[in-house]
């Protein structure tokens, strides 16, 4: 739940979301683990350069990354994802409530404007339907 | 199709929303800008909203109050910059349990094929003021009770099926 997550968290997981190579990263990152000579090579980056991005993911918590001989994995995290989503996405449907309101009010504002005025479409107001 | 859309870009206290409603723009902006009809959508469901004060011109102030109907109420006031017109208008915000809290809010529409797109741009003086904004709508949207959003659901699209078969 979005309880559990410090807004330092969601400062930290929307400021590496703001980053479309971040976001790229991720991405291939939802197809599975990757090393990082395999997440530089669709980049025309550097591998510091994308350790770096890295780095700023895994602070964020969106990625851990572990050892597995050499080479460095990179795993992808979806728990802050959820949370970054729920933290709008509630804020969505709160606004969305109303504004599903706000159409209902619309539609009878249009129904009272049909009756008021002489209809030239007689198929424009099905029957049957009353303004409760 | 007539999905929100809502932007909150990190780092800038602003939260942006978009969405589409079959009325021509005259018409939403009767809804906003007058009181009675405003107070059918506007308040949180389950609270009975007041409005007491309301003059959508240049200058002109607003102020309602949601009631909870267990003796709470919240409040809530601001100033019309502009005259309202079918282009959008632009007021300040602010609730008053959160005083000196002030948002400046710019409503435009755009018609397009009988369409109209609503845009909301909130900005807020600070990221921190535009996250707790976010906070409290959350508490708000989580304690609505989603029995009652999906009878909403079930009449809005009952009344657009209507619309479609005409």
């Amino acid at each position: 739940m979005v309880t559990a997550t410090t807004d330092d968290q969601l400062d930290a997981v929307f400021g590496a979301l703001a980053d479309p190579t971040r976001r790229s990263i991720l991405a291939r990152l939802t197809q599975g683990e990757a090393t990082v000579a395999e997440l530089v090579a669709p980049f025309e980056m550097s591998q510091p350069a994308i350790s770096r991005h890295l780095k700023v993911l895994e602070r964020a918590g969106l990625i851990t990354r572990t050892r597995r001989a050499t080479a460095r994995l990179s795993h992808l995290r979806a728990k802050p994802l959820q949370d970054a989503t729920e933290w709008l996405t509630a804020y969505r449907e709160f606004w969305e409530e109303r504004y599903e309101r706000l159409e209902e009010v619309l539609a009878a504002l249009q129904e009272h404007d049909a009756d008021r005025s002489p209809d030239p479409d007689p198929g424009s107001d099905p029957t049957g339907r009353s303004t409760s | 199709m007539t999905e929100l859309k809502v932007t909150a870009e990190p780092g800038v206290p602003q939260i942006l929303t978009e969405r589409a409603f079959d009325a021509p723009r005259e018409l939403i902006l009767r809804a906003f800008t007058e009181a009675d009809l405003l107070a059918q959508w506007l308040g949180p469901r389950g609270y009975t909203m007041t409005v007491e004060t309301f003059e959508p011109r240049a200058g002109g102030s607003w102020r309602y109050v949601h009631n909870d109907g267990d003796g709470n109420s919240y409040g809530f006031h601001g100033v019309f910059h502009n005259d309202p017109t079918p282009d959008g208008f632009v007021q300040t915000f602010e609730f008053e349990g959160a005083p000196g809290h002030v948002s400046l809010d710019t409503m435009t529409m755009e018609e397009r094929d009988g369409r109209t797109i609503v845009r909301t741009n909130s900005l807020f003086q600070s990221v921190e003021a535009r996250d707790a904004m976010v906070q409290s709508g959350m508490a708000d949207g989580m304690s609505q009770g989603y029995d009652q959003l999906e009878e909403l659901l079930e009449q809005q699209g009952a009344s657009l099926k209507a619309h479609h078969d005409s």
